[in-house]
């Protein structure tokens, strides 16, 4: 896996290579590269990124290597004469039309994804999640159930008094569970500051803003343990607030729903009550 | 015309002439456009080295998982701090010091047009700067919120709140005095013959980059004094409890964000522009294209503020707009960087360091902008959007974009302004260090960002151990080596082997003409213009 990723990227060539090197043997999952998730979405975003790069690569190869090639042979060393040639109008309506077609050939498809991730009807669940510094709360709306998800690495892992784990800053106390196959409507808000929940597996993040509501959705397809982090500066401890999702299948999902609904009551402290208006982003009321 | 030039090199020693004073209160009291710039560039050499070394305290950090060296309120206290110092103490100032010294030289002009607002437009600054440097040792910290300043994180400030907007303020006035006096002189001083069309790169792209200032400055001094505001007399403008929206921040924030972006590059352009046909010994190509696509630049970088904010839950349609306009920009981009290219062409190269920064600029800001180009796509900025790619993205147009510039600049320029021609090889290891070293520092950083880790953060998961420690050695590498850097600066300025007026062999411009160094006072009478 490392390995086909090394050869896309190494493709940049230039100043890259020595590195990339080095942290090929370092470890087998070392990341370089986005994940392609467990989401159609995240699939296509994927696949846009990934175009975008390559177009990229095409036109760098093209552009340093004219560039690089002038370098090593119009050097006054090798005795080169410089030629007094200033302008020209059809090389310069030449280079502003051609990438504006490929700027074209770019924002199709993007335009298309796009559309698609702001596309939530026919959620199947709805599940709120709401920012507080520095925890995530879950709240499923019809479901009756919500908690706090706090992390669970050991400050002396923190502190390095004890050797760091497996999954170090990305592990929960509470996990969002969520079923595969099922289209889940995703609202995040938050209660004090700004923060952003992110799962790079399921190809998006969005803010929590406090005092407003953002709509997004998820769809995942494979059983298992997603994890991300607040992507947004929050205060100190903006670096310690994971996120972990556990898809299972519905089954079990139902399971795991009745064990919750019997154990706890919702969570009583919501966003709404630290803020006396609420406002739905986009115009849209719930 | 440098005869005219010469008239005052014996000035000094007639009282009732207009030479230097002697001792502090020449610098204090000069209205003189050469001293101003040399102040300007001082001073930004000096912020240079703070904000660095509080980079080298978010490196340090970062070597490892874990926390090691600070904790993570300081932590966020340095980042925040790193940007406002760099971006408002570095690279800012270091242009409006190239501005100043050479923009008159370049037209013709005898001084700056308002030269007593140009003297306080710099003094401002150093009192700007104590008083921001200082709130780090004020109780609860510095600013800690990140420079963006977002609310409602930063009306959680300690002490240090009203002091980081009043020193915000200060820096304000000073770039709008700075950028006023600038379109004076190039409006008003151009030597007779000097049409807009004839003028030199560098003064074109300040020209507009001046306009730029004007325009966005009093939006960050609006948007600032209402966190004044919102903090201290009870308004509401981002506080949704009272009916107001945190996001309306950053899309007054972003309006002056994102032209103050191109503020930090488009004076680079103009000295790229100047540097490349000097050692191509070939006229630039296209001069027409790059002063036009300058100003598409500028336009659009005011109609694509909030591709900073793409996750912010935006309706589609301003999605949609957003990401189309931003696009855009890749265009004039591209035009800049084919001509200077096609300039290139069929010259005569050599590589003495001003070159060599040049050509590290065109090939490193290239990559920044491919980069820009990818997050400029919405759904893939999803996942990009506030991570380490961000962070590869932003510093390879500002370090080997607008810093390799600057130091380009003073390369190229150094032996007109001293006199004294700087040591070349020292260029060349300062070069060479500093091209290695900023790769290793901000290209793993890519890998980074797409693997998943957050910008802002003072430890991380293990998997991100790898990348974060070259990183780090880079960024040891990268800073020190601008210890090379001002040590030449200071050898040249103290001596070296005498540099011709003309300098360089494919130089070209008024500036050349003068003596090196310069009289105190030049263009005294306007020069002919072939
Ligand atoms: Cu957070």
């Amino acid at each position: 896996m490392a390995i086909t990723r090394f050869t896309k990227w190494g493709a940049t060539g230039l100043a890259a290579a020595p590195f990339l090197m080095w942290g090929a043997g370092a470890r087998a999952e070392l990341g370089l590269n986005m994940p392609q998730g467990v989401t159609a979405v995240s699939r296509e975003v994927y696949d846009l990124h990934m175009l975008i790069f390559w177009i990229c690569v095409v036109i760098a190869i093209g552009v340093f290597g004219v560039m690089f090639w002038s370098i090593f042979h119009h050097r006054k060393s090798r005795g080169a004469v410089p030629a007094q040639f200033h302008e020209s109008t059809l090389v310069e309506i030449v280079w502003t039309v051609v990438p504006m077609l490929i700027l074209i050939g770019m924002a199709v498809p993007a335009t298309k994804t796009l559309v698609k991730m702001y596309d939530s009807r026919e959620a199947e669940l709805t599940i709120k999640v709401t920012g507080y510094q520095w925890r995530w709360q879950y709240d499923y709306l019809d479901q009756n159930v919500g908690f706090l998800s706090v992390l669970s690495t050991p400050t002396a892992q923190i502190r390095n008094t004890a050797p760091k784990g497996e999954h170090y800053l990305l592990e929960v106390d509470n996990p969002m569970v969520v079923p595969v196959g099922k289209k889940v409507r995703i609202l995040t808000t938050a209660a004090d500051v700004i923060h952003s929940w992110w799962v790079p597996e399921l190809g998006w993040k969005k803010d929590a803003i406090p005092g407003f509501i953002n709509e997004s959705w998820t769809l995942i397809e494979k059983p298992g343990i997603y994890r991300g982090q607040c992507a947004e500066l929050c205060g100190k401890d903006h670096g310690y607030m994971p996120i972990v999702v556990k898809a299972v299948p519905e089954a079990e999902f139902k399971e795991w729903l009745a064990q919750m609904q019997a154990k706890n009551k919702p969570n009583p402290k919501t966003a709404n009550d630290d803020n006396s208006t609420v406002k739905i982003a986009g115009g849209q009321t719930l | 015309m440098s005869t005219a030039s010469h008239a005052h090199d014996h000035a000094e020693d007639h009282g009732h002439d207009h030479g230097p004073p002697r001792g502090l209160t020449r610098w204090i009291y000069t209205t003189n456009h050469k001293d101003i710039g040399t102040l300007y560039l001082l001073f930004s050499l000096l912020m240079f080295f703070v904000g660095g070394s509080m980079a080298l305290v978010i490196r340090a950090e970062l070597f490892q998982p874990g926390l090691q060296i600070v904790n993570p309120d300081f932590f966020n206290q340095m980042t925040t701090m790193h940007a406002l110092v760099m971006i408002f103490g570095a690279v800012m100032p270091a242009f409006v010091g190239l501005a100043n010294w050479l923009v008159p030289m370049m037209i013709g002009a005898p001084d700056m047009a308002l030269p007593r607002m140009n003297n306080w437009s710099f003094w401002i600054m150093p009192f700007a700067f104590t008083l921001l440097l200082s709130t780090l040792f004020l109780p609860g910290g510095g600013p800690a919120g990140g420079w963006t300043l977002y609310p409602p994180l930063v009306l959680q400030t300690g002490d240090a709140f009203p002091f980081v907007i009043l020193a915000v303020h200060m820096m304000g006035a000073s770039s709008i005095m700075g950028a006023i006096n600038i379109i004076a002189t190039i409006l008003n001083l151009r030597a007779p013959g000097m049409t807009l069309m004839k003028m030199p790169m560098f003064v074109w792209t300040w020209l507009i980059t001046a306009y730029l200032l004007i325009a966005v400055m009093p939006v960050l001094a609006g948007s600032v004094t209402m966190l004044l505001t919102d903090k201290f007399f009870g308004t509401s403008f981002f506080n949704a409890g009272g009916g107001g929206d945190p996001v309306m921040f950053q899309h007054i924030f972003w309006f002056f964000g994102h032209p103050e972006v191109y503020i930090m590059i488009l004076p680079a352009f103009g000295i790229i522009s100047m540097i490349i046909p000097t050692f191509a010994r070939k006229p630039l190509f296209g001069y027409a294209s790059m002063v036009y696509a300058t100003a598409s630049i500028a336009f659009l970088s005011f109609i694509v503020w909030a591709h900073h904010m793409f996750t912010v839950g935006m309706p589609l349609a301003g999605e949609l707009f957003f990401m189309y306009a931003t696009m855009l920009i890749a265009v004039p981009t591209g035009v800049k960087v084919f001509n200077w290219i096609s300039t290139m062409w069929r010259g005569a190269m050599t590589f003495e360091t001003p070159m060599l920064f040049a050509i590290a600029f065109v090939v490193l800001f290239t990559i920044g902008g491919f980069s820009g180009l990818m997050l400029a796509m919405a759904p893939a900025d999803f996942q990009y959007q506030d991570t380490y790619f961000v962070v590869a993205h932003f510093h390879y147009v500002l370090v080997p974009g607008a810093v390799f510039s600057i130091m380009a600049a003073a390369y190229y320029w150094l032996p007109k302004w001293t006199g004294h021609m700087y040591d070349e090889k020292l260029g060349q290891w300062h070069f060479w260090l500093s091209t290695i070293g900023v790769n290793v520092l901000f290209f793993p950083q890519h890998f980074l960002g797409l693997a998943g880790m957050p910008r802002r953060i003072p430890d991380y998961a293990l998997q991100f151990t790898e990348f974060n420690m070259m990183s780090t050695v880079g960024a040891f590498m990268f800073g020190f080596s601008q210890l090379l850097f001002a040590y030449n600066v200071i050898k040249t300025i103290r001596g070296g082997a005498k540099a011709t007026d003309k300098v360089w062999e494919g130089a070209d411009g008024l500036e050349w003409t003068l003596s090196s160094p310069p009289a105190y006072h030049t263009f005294t009478t306007a020069p002919e213009i072939r």
